[in-house]
C-alpha cells in the first residue's frame, strides 16, 4: 500500500482532479486507499450498501447487471481515467449494478461515508467536488442515451425482412427495384 | 446583312419549311386542352393565332381576342404555359440503356440517338435562359449527359420577345427577359399594328443568317426597331411580380422559420411546380425487365423533391415534413443553385405560380420571410 | 454583329456516365448476418480499376436495380474490386445471392476521397461505427502501405455487438501491430466479451494522437458523427481538421438526378467525404 504522499501523486495523476484545487484533492485523500483488482473479481455488488467509489487507475471494469436465464449483461466498461460509482452520493446509498475486473484493475478507492461528511462539514469543498462529479455523470448520461440509441442496428431492420419477403416471393418474375430504390 | 431585318408575318411559314427541308423537326406553340403547349409545327397556321392567357396564382385560361380588333391576327401574345422545352431535351420518361441476357450475364444494346434534330420555334426570354441553365446542369464538371448534350448542341433556336407580361410573370427581375438578349439563332419581335402583322428579325448566330437567306426581308427602320422596344417595355411595365434580388440570401439564414410551416399547411406536396419549372432537374431511374427476363431496360423519370421518397435513405426519408420539402425546392432555386451552377435556378417564369392548385407565390414567400425579418428589426413584434 | 453557331459546343466526346461497366463476380465472402463482400474482376481482365480510398461505385444487377457501395478493398490493388455490402434492400438483398461467375454492371468510381495526401506527417485519427469501416478500410491499408509518412495512427471502431464487429481478424492483425492504435467498443455484450462496451465517441478522450496536429477521417451513422465531431473538439481538434462520409439517396452519381442534395452540395460528386466545416453550418439543420 502507498504512502499517503505516494497517493497524492496518485491522485494529481488521475484525470478527475484536472482542474480541483489542491486543497479539495487533499482532503480528498485523506479518504483515498490505493487498490488492485484481479481478472474476474468484483469491486461492487449490486444491492450492497455503497459507501465507496473508484477512480480507475489502469484496466477495465464491466458495469453488468445479472439477469436470469441469460448470462450477465454489460451495460458499459470503464478504463484508465474513469470514475465509478456514483450511489455513494445519492440516498439510499445501494450499489446499481455489479462492477467486475476484466484483467488487472488498478484502482483508488475513495472512502464515501468519509467524503459526506467533509463536504457536509465544508460546503465550498461540497460544491467544487460536486460539480466535478456532475460533469463525469453528466458524461455518462449522454453516452447512455447514445448508446440506448441503438445506431448501428438497421434503422428499421423489419424493413430488411420485408424485402426479402417480397424477393423470395417475387423471386420467378423478374424483380422490380422497390420505390426507394435501396 | 444588316443586324435588325423585318419580315412580314407569311414569312414565318419559309422559315419553318426552310428549317424542315434542313431536316429540323419543327416544334413550336400549339393549343392543346385550352392551354399552350409545344409540339410539332409544320405550318403557320398551327399555331394558337389570336389567344392572350390569363394567368394567376392556380388560374390559367386561354381567350380569344376580340375577331374585330388587331390582336385577333397576333401568333404570339400569350406566354408561357405549362409545358417548356425541357421535355424535348430531358424528356420526362427516357429510356437510357438496354441490356440482354448474354455471354453467362448481360450485354448493353448501343446506344440510340434521335434522327432529327429540333427546331424549337417560340423561345421566350426566360425559356432561353433556363435552357442555358439546364446546360450547365448536364454538362458541368467531370460529367455529361450524352443524351441532353448531342440534342442540346444541333437545336435551332427562334426566340420570341414578349410584347406583353403574363399574370405570373417575374423575368424583368430576374435579370432574363423579357427581351432575349443572346443564345438564339433568330430572334423575332411581333408588330401588330395599322401598317400590317410583320416581325422584327435579329440574327445570332451563323445558321441563322443562312436561314434567313432564303427568307424576303428588308432592312428594318429605326421607327419599326424603336415600336419593337417600346413592345417589349410594355412588357416590362405591365410585369406584376417581382424577386428580391437578395432571395438567395434571406432563404440561407431562415432555414428554420414558421413561414415554412405556414406553407406546408397549404402546400399539397403535389410536385406540380417541380412539373411545370423549365429548370427543375431531378430524376430517377427503374429498372424494368421483360416477363422472360431476357431484356432489361433503365428507365429515367423526372420526379420531384415534393415526393416523400425522393430523400429515401435505408431508414426513411431525409425530409419527412411537407416544410422541409418546400424549403428544399425553394432554397435549391434561389440559393443552393447558385452555389452548384453559379446561376439562380429561377428565371421568373411564373409557372409555379400559376400552376400550383392553391396558388403559392415564390415571390411572395420570400416577401413574407423578409417582411417577417424586418418586422422583427424594427420592433413590430 | 456578334456571330455564334447555335450548335454549343462542349468539345470531345465525354462517355455516357449512365452506362456500367461489365464485372464478374470472383468471389462472395460472408461477413456478418446480412453483411457481404463481393470481389469484381472486370470482363476484359487486362483492365484495372484504379479508385481512390473513399470514393464509391454504382453496382448494378441485371433486371434488379442499381445501387450505390463504397470501394472496400485496397486501392494497391486494383485487379480486384472489393465491395462490402449490407443487405437492406431490394437490390443488396439480391446481391446477396450472387456466387462467382455472375455478371454485374459497375459504374464508377465516383466523389471525393479521403484526404490521404492532406494527413501525411499529421496523426490520423479514423473513428467508424458499424458498416461505416468498410468505406475506411482502403484508407487504412493505404496508410499502413506507407505507415512512415504518417504520424501516430489511431483506429476507433464501434460495433452494436460483439458479433457484429466487421472485419474482425483484420482488426485483431491491426491491433496486433506496434505502430497503431486500435480500440474497439461495442453498445451491448455478455459477460464473456473481454472488450470496451460504451459509445465509439468515448474512445477519443483515450490519448494517441495529438490533437492539434491531426486529421480524424469518420465514416458511421450520422448521429454518431455528429457526437464524434462534438467529442473531437473537446479534445481541441477543428472543423477543418475532420472528414466525415455522409450517405444519401443516389440514382445516377454523377449530380444530374438531384437526390443526394444536401443542402447546395451533391453528396455524389462534391462528397460523399466533406471536410467537415464546409457543412458544419447544415450538418445540424433539421431534414435538410
Amino acid at each position: 500500500m502507498a504512502t499517503i504522499g505516494g497517493l497524492d501523486r496518485l491522485l494529481a495523476e488521475h484525470p478527475f482532479f484536472n482542474d480541483m484545487s489542491e486543497r479539495a484533492r487533499g482532503l480528498i485523500a485523506g479518504c483515498a486507499a490505493n487498490r488492485v483488482f484481479h481478472d474476474g473479481e468484483y469491486l461492487m455488488r449490486e444491492g450492497e450498501p455503497s459507501d465507496t467509489f473508484f477512480l480507475v487507475r489502469h484496466g477495465a471494469v464491466a458495469v453488468e447487471v445479472n439477469a436470469p436465464g441469460g448470462s450477465p449483461l454489460v451495460l458499459e466498461t470503464l478504463g484508465d481515467g474513469d470514475v465509478l460509482g456514483w450511489s455513494w452520493l445519492v440516498p439510499p446509498y445501494r450499489v446499481q449494478f455489479d462492477c467486475r475486473a476484466v484483467g488487472l484493475v488498478r484502482a483508488l478507492s475513495i472512502d464515501g461515508k468519509c467524503l459526506r461528511g467533509k463536504c457536509e462539514e465544508d460546503a465550498s469543498l461540497g460544491y467544487e467536488f460536486l460539480s466535478h462529479f456532475v460533469r463525469v455523470m453528466a458524461e455518462r448520461l449522454t453516452a447512455t442515451r447514445l448508446q440506448m440509441l441503438d445506431i448501428y442496428g438497421h434503422p428499421s431492420d423489419y424493413v430488411e425482412a420485408q424485402n426479402r419477403v417480397a424477393i423470395e416471393t417475387a423471386a420467378m418474375v423478374p424483380a422490380k427495384p422497390s420505390p426507394n430504390g435501396d | 446583312m444588316p443586324n435588325t431585318l423585318l419580315i412580314s408575318s407569311d414569312q414565318l411559314q419559309t422559315l419553318i419549311d426552310g428549317l424542315r427541308t434542313q431536316g429540323y423537326e419543327t416544334m413550336g406553340p400549339r393549343l392543346e386542352r385550352g392551354t399552350i403547349v409545344y409540339g410539332p409545327i409544320t405550318s403557320g397556321s398551327d399555331l394558337p393565332a389570336g389567344f392572350r392567357d390569363e394567368q394567376e396564382g392556380g388560374h390559367y385560361r386561354l381567350v380569344p381576342s376580340d375577331p374585330s380588333g388587331l390582336e385577333a391576327e397576333s401568333f404570339f401574345r400569350y406566354v408561357v404555359g405549362p409545358y417548356s422545352w425541357k421535355r424535348l431535351l430531358f424528356p420526362p420518361r427516357q429510356r437510357l440503356w438496354r441490356a440482354r441476357r448474354s455471354d453467362g450475364g448481360f450485354a448493353l444494346e448501343p446506344a440510340e440517338t434521335r434522327p432529327h434534330p429540333y427546331a424549337f420555334i417560340g423561345v421566350r426570354a426566360c425559356e432561353l435562359a433556363a435552357l442555358a441553365v439546364q446546360d450547365r446542369v448536364f454538362s458541368q464538371g467531370d460529367f455529361a449527359d450524352s443524351g441532353y448534350r448531342s440534342q442540346r448542341e444541333q437545336t435551332f433556336l427562334i426566340a420570341v420577345n414578349c410584347t406583353r407580361a403574363g399574370g405570373t410573370c417575374f423575368c424583368a427581375s430576374m435579370h432574363t427577359g423579357p427581351r432575349a438578349r443572346g443564345g438564339f439563332d433568330l430572334c423575332l419581335t411581333e408588330l401588330l399594328d395599322e401598317s400590317g402583322h410583320r416581325f422584327l428579325v435579329e440574327v445570332g448566330s451563323e445558321p441563322g443568317r443562312k436561314l434567313m437567306e432564303q427568307v424576303s426581308y428588308r432592312r428594318a427602320r429605326p421607327d419599326e426597331i424603336e415600336q419593337g422596344r417600346q413592345a417589349v417595355e410594355d412588357a416590362v411595365g405591365s410585369m406584376g411580380r417581382q424577386m428580391r434580388s437578395d432571395a438567395g440570401d434571406i432563404l440561407r439564414r431562415n432555414q428554420e422559420h414558421p413561414r415554412w410551416v405556414d406553407v406546408a399547411n397549404r402546400c399539397l406536396s403535389c410536385a406540380n411546380c417541380t412539373m411545370v419549372c423549365p429548370t427543375c432537374f431531378c430524376s430517377t431511374v427503374e429498372d424494368v425487365t421483360s416477363l422472360d427476363g431476357a431484356e432489361s431496360e433503365r428507365r429515367r423519370q423526372w420526379d420531384s423533391c415534393f415526393n416523400l421518397e425522393f430523400s429515401y435513405v435505408h431508414g426513411g426519408p431525409v425530409r419527412r415534413e411537407a416544410a422541409a420539402r418546400y424549403r428544399q425546392w425553394i432554397t435549391h432555386k434561389l440559393t443552393y443553385w447558385h452555389e452548384q451552377f453559379g446561376t439562380s435556378g429561377c428565371t421568373g417564369c411564373g409557372r409555379c405560380i400559376t400552376w400550383c392548385p392553391v396558388g403559392i407565390d415564390i415571390t411572395a414567400e420570400v416577401a413574407a420571410i423578409r417582411d417577417s425579418e424586418r418586422a422583427v428589426l424594427e420592433g413590430e413584434v | 454583329m456578334q456571330t455564334i453557331p447555335h450548335t454549343l459546343s462542349w468539345g470531345h466526346d465525354i462517355p455516357d456516365p449512365m452506362r456500367p461497366a461489365r464485372f464478374r463476380v470472383e468471389s462472395v465472402q460472408h461477413e456478418l448476418t446480412g453483411v457481404f463482400t463481393v470481389g469484381l474482376k472486370p470482363l476484359d481482365e487486362t483492365q484495372t480499376f484504379e479508385f481512390a480510398p473513399g470514393q464509391f461505385n454504382m453496382l448494378y444487377q441485371f433486371g434488379v436495380g442499381e445501387v450505390p457501395i463504397s470501394v472496400s478493398g485496397d486501392p494497391a490493388r486494383p485487379t480486384t474490386l472489393l465491395h462490402t455490402i449490407r443487405a437492406v434492400g431490394s437490390v443488396t438483398n439480391a446481391l446477396q445471392r450472387v456466387s462467382p461467375g455472375t455478371m454485374l454492371g459497375v459504374r464508377g468510381p465516383f466523389g471525393t476521397s479521403w484526404p490521404v495526401a492532406a494527413a501525411e506527417g499529421s496523426d490520423l485519427v479514423i473513428l467508424a461505427g458499424g458498416i461505416g469501416l468498410a468505406p475506411l478500410r482502403p484508407l487504412i491499408y493505404q496508410v499502413l502501405a506507407n505507415r512512415s509518412r504518417f504520424g501516430a495512427v489511431c483506429i476507433f471502431y464501434g460495433a452494436r455487438t460483439p458479433d457484429e464487429i466487421l472485419y474482425r481478424d483484420e482488426l485483431e492483425q491491426w491491433r496486433g501491430r506496434f505502430d497503431l492504435t486500435v480500440e474497439v467498443t461495442v453498445d451491448r455484450a455478455g459477460s464473456d466479451w473481454l472488450g470496451r462496451v460504451g459509445v465509439v465517441t468515448k474512445l477519443l478522450a483515450s490519448k494517441g494522437f495529438s490533437p492539434p496536429d491531426t486529421l480524424a477521417c469518420l465514416c458511421g451513422p450520422e448521429i454518431m458523427m455528429r457526437y464524434a465531431v462534438l467529442a473531437l473538439h473537446d479534445q481541441g481538434v477543428g472543423d477543418q481538421q475532420i472528414y466525415v462520409s455522409l450517405e444519401r439517396n443516389m440514382k445516377c452519381a454523377v449530380g444530374f438526378c438531384g437526390h443526394c442534395q444536401f443542402g447546395g452540395a451533391f453528396v455524389c460528386k462534391d462528397g460523399p467525404v466533406f471536410r467537415f466545416d464546409t457543412i458544419a453550418e447544415r450538418f445540424d439543420t433539421r431534414e435538410i
